[in-house]
């Protein structure tokens, strides 16, 4: 079945505060839309439920990149090529401009846009791992209040986040203190453009004489959300890279992934290739003996 | 139902538009079944297969996944707007020249993709246009014949450029 346009009520404020009304005046009614690279696929195929949207796209002061000193805050209503074409975010983030560059097509990433991306959830969300490995935070904004909370603690179960019902996201904030580390991310999808992934997986680690000072793991894909893996975090934690701790990280990352059979990959698959991902990241880190 | 909706207004192609639609019609229904520009086509319906790319204030979109509302006030660019006076732009001669254009279904979308990407970037490399074009699919050419395409427009205007070059000397 098509979808009909008449079905569906499209209300468009022209301000924030009149998005942030809408939703406070009808808590959980009505469902943001702002690229509509998600929304506009379910209701082509006549599957939106939702009856009642407010637009986002153009909203004033949703889609801005700020640099501060100590750390950039990108509105939920920027695009990825918003991000691509950022100077700040390409030197200081290139992992979060890398899987920019892997969502869809051009035309894709002219629209979506960093919230949608994160409030839509899916478990395969190109931007997660980078931002994970990030220590981002995700600030949420309503008429009542704001509030910032770990993007590692936004997603809660499958599609479902800690957004209260009449709360947007408004932004996402990166601290600017990774100019030494060690970054990493790589995506498997069945073909280089316009895929989604069987499994991606992002890193950050701080390597001081040889010993993993600080590190961050993330993967898309493996769970019902994008997660940290955090067992293997701690297992490298103040050690040494060597055949063993990565063969010990291995394992613990094996023991937290919980990835499913789909349409896109198996169970299985996931889970040799999300570790062999883990041990390329590990392996490129300089280890005790030499710098590498 | 017998709404009367309020009016959006645009231009497309430089002539200014207002159509009384409901705000989730998608651009793409609206430019073909209100414009009657039956140019752009629909392919997937999903973002997938770029065949009804259309430019919006700059930028290359799927008009399947925009809802006309959020096209208010936006300047859309379409296949149509390509030709001035009947006479063809260079893309679209080479398309021709090049058989970039089989069946037909797909080169309207690919027309805007690969004009969106000379319009960004009048010297992309082989790899910035198969990233450029990668979002639209064709099922009839496997692509050469596009790529060869817009190498060859490319080409004409490299050439175009030398002659002025020389003519001003």
């Amino acid at each position: 079945m098509r979808g009909d346009p008449e079905a569906h009520e499209l209300i468009a404020p022209r301000t924030l505060t009149g998005v942030l009304s809408l939703l406070a005046s009808e808590p959980g009614q009505w469902t943001p839309i702002a690229g509509g690279t998600e929304l506009m696929v379910a209701f082509a195929a006549g599957r939106l439920t939702a009856r009642k949207l407010v637009n986002l796209w153009g909203v004033p002061d949703l889609r801005f990149i700020r640099t501060e000193p100590d750390r950039i805050v990108i509105g939920a209503g920027s695009t990825f090529r918003d991000l691509r074409k950022d100077p700040t975010v390409s030197a200081e983030f290139p992992l979060i401009a890398k899987a920019a560059s892997w969502i869809g097509s051009i035309a894709n990433q002219s629209r979506a846009t960093l919230g949608g991306n994160l409030v839509n959830g899916s478990p395969a969300a190109d931007s997660s791992p980078a931002l994970l490995a990030y220590d981002a935070h995700a600030e949420l904004i309503s008429i009542r209040s704001t509030r910032i909370v770990p993007y590692a603690e936004f997603h809660t179960g499958y599609k479902r986040n800690v957004l209260a019902p009449d709360e947007l996201l408004y932004a996402v904030h990166l601290p600017r203190r990774f100019a030494q580390h060690r970054q990493y991310l790589r995506k498997v999808g069945t073909r280089r453009a316009m895929a989604i992934s069987k499994t991606a997986l992002a890193g950050c680690a701080l390597i001081e004489q040889g010993v993993v000072r600080e590190i961050r793991i993330a993967a898309a894909s493996i769970a019902a959300f994008p997660t940290r893996l955090y067992r293997a975090e701690d297992v490298v934690s103040g050690q040494s890279i060597t055949s063993e701790t990565i063969r010990a990280a291995r394992a613990a990352a094996l023991s937290e992934i919980v990835p499913i059979d789909d349409i896109r990959s198996t169970a299985e698959y996931r889970r040799v290739v999300t570790v062999n991902l883990l041990q390329e990241f590990l392996g490129s880190l300089p280890s005790a003996g030499g710098e590498s | 139902m017998s709404t009367s909706w309020p009016s959006i207004v645009f231009r497309v192609n430089g002539s200014p538009q207002s159509v009384r639609v409901p705000p989730m019609k998608r651009l793409l229904d609206v430019l073909r079944e209100d414009l009657h520009l039956n140019g752009t086509k629909e392919g997937c319906g999903e973002g997938e297969c770029g065949s009804c790319s259309v430019r919006m204030d700059g930028e290359l979109v799927n008009s399947c996944m925009v809802p006309v509302v959020q096209a208010q006030g936006a300047c859309i660019e379409t296949v149509e707007g390509l030709a001035s006076n009947d006479e063809m732009q260079p893309l679209q001669k080479a398309f021709l020249e090049c058989g970039g254009a089989q069946c037909g279904i797909c080169t309207p979308g690919m027309l805007m993709a690969a004009s969106h990407l000379l319009a960004r970037n009048p010297r992309p490399t082989l790899g910035e246009i198969r990233e450029g074009l990668a979002g639209n699919l064709c099922r009839c050419t496997g692509f050469i014949r596009i790529f060869d395409s817009v190498i060859a427009t490319i080409a004409a205007d490299v050439s175009v450029n030398r002659q002025r070059e020389n003519n001003a000397r």
